[in-house]
């Protein structure tokens, strides 16, 4: 869940899986101990070599984007582990998502062996190997299911706990403004609701939408979170604000609408098929949205007192 | 991965289909299944599912691909930084996925 993820290495280096012979395949993978795990649990029954490359203990995709897995530091693994000398063959078998990484056609004068990209899954490997290193269109293609989706969410939270704690003080604090001074009965009394419409909001915006992300109408995220937050901030008044007078009920509805909107536009960062440009272009709009929405629900929700 | 769609028309990707010696390696190497082979030269099928990761533009041995090349996985926040740097020049603090 991102605590202390940047710690979650394996050493680079050569490993054995059964055992393998000079003329067993060699895979690689980056040193991040869950990509690592994986493959090892994936390949029972195998014998074959590992080549876990320095990623600093980032997954294969994120390394490879960030320029970490790349064709020097495979070279230079297979350098440091003798691999000439342990395999008779000259081949390695990268994991398909390196490719945004590895220029795959510089290894062989980097280190003399050739690259072959396996499939995106470690699962899909023994059934790539069993077909002679031949891989069908669902093994070359991302997914993105709910069960994908699902284990992301939570690192959203996790990155941005800092945020959410200093936005929950700051709508505590401002609740207690009251014409005449400051109310502690305010604080506790408006305050709890102002905290429960951010929660409504991270709810709206870091949960329901990725989990429901095919569902939801529209293409771009800032829309679609907006949405979503729409209807989570109606249900909350709804619930818990009935009796409250509209400036209050307005601005609480934008709130929980344009932070679940942010929140929401700041999963594309997760997402396996969302493209930077589009990212931007999406933000041109919705930051916009979230800004003036966002600031209006303040006005509102601090005027209101001041309007009864 | 036809479930999901993006904004179409906004990635950044082209093919100099001059320069392309019919290797494959783009076809190959895409997560979304975007280039074909067809006359032994590379061809785009599906621009509009492209997400610019640019594993085609790295692995072509005759750059005959170019994808938009500012990196980073495209988060709302590693955006919004990289903006803010470019007003007050100040460098981006790098990406915690």
């Amino acid at each position: 869940m991102g605590i202390a993820r940047t710690t979650y290495k394996v050493n680079p280096g050569l490993y054995c899986v059964g055992t393998p012979s000079e003329d067993s395949p060699v895979l690689v993978t980056a040193n991040y101990k869950l990509s690592f795990d994986t493959l090892r649990f994936n390949l029972q029954g195998e014998d074959l070599w590992i080549l876990v490359v320095d990623t600093r203990g980032i997954n294969v995709w994120c390394a490879a984007g960030k320029g970490t897995f790349s064709a020097d530091e495979i070279a230079r693994q297979v350098k440091q582990a003798n691999l000439d000398r342990i395999v008779t063959h000259r081949k390695l078998i990268l994991p398909q998502l390196a490719a945004v990484g590895v220029a795959s056609h510089e290894l062989k004068r980097k280190c003399g062996f050739k690259a072959v990209y396996g499939p995106i899954r470690a699962q899909d490997l023994s059934e790539y190997m069993k077909r002679n290193n031949q891989a069908d269109e669902s093994m070359r293609s991302v997914t993105f299911s709910l069960g994908e989706r699902l284990i992301l969410t939570p690192v959203e939270l996790v990155l941005t706990w800092k945020v959410v704690l200093s936005i929950t003080l700051i709508s505590l604090v401002s609740s207690g403004i009251v014409p005449g001074g400051y109310s502690l009965e305010a604080l506790w009394g408006r305050g709890l609701f102002a905290i429960g419409a951010t929660m409504a909001a991270l709810l709206a915006g870091a949960l329901v939408t990725p989990v429901l992300l095919p569902l939801i109408p529209g293409r771009q995220f800032w829309f679609k979170g907006a949405l979503v937050g729409f209807l989570m901030g109606l249900a909350y008044q709804f619930l818990f604000l009935a009796e409250a007078h509209f400036p209050e009920r307005l601005g609480i509805l934008l709130w929980v609408t344009t932070a679940s909107s942010y929140l929401a536009m700041n999963f594309t960062g997760a997402t396996p098929y969302t493209s930077l440009s589009g990212v931007e272009q999406e933000m041109r709009k919705g930051l916009p949205f979230q800004m003036i929405g966002a600031g209006l629900s303040v006005v509102f929700w601090i005027a209101a007192p001041f309007l009864q | 991965m036809k479930t999901f769609r993006y904004i179409d028309g906004a990635a950044v990707l082209r093919l100099d289909v001059e320069a392309c010696i019919g290797c494959g390696i783009c076809v190959t190497v895409c997560p979304h299944r975007i280039f074909e082979l067809p006359n032994s030269r590379a061809e785009i099928v599906d621009y509009n599912a492209c997400m610019e990761c640019g594993a085609c533009a790295t692995n072509c041995p005759t750059e005959a691909i170019f994808v938009n090349s500012d990196d980073g996985c495209g988060c709302a926040a590693l955006i919004i930084d990289r903006w803010i740097s470019k007003v007050i020049g100040k460098p981006v603090s790098s990406c915690s996925c």
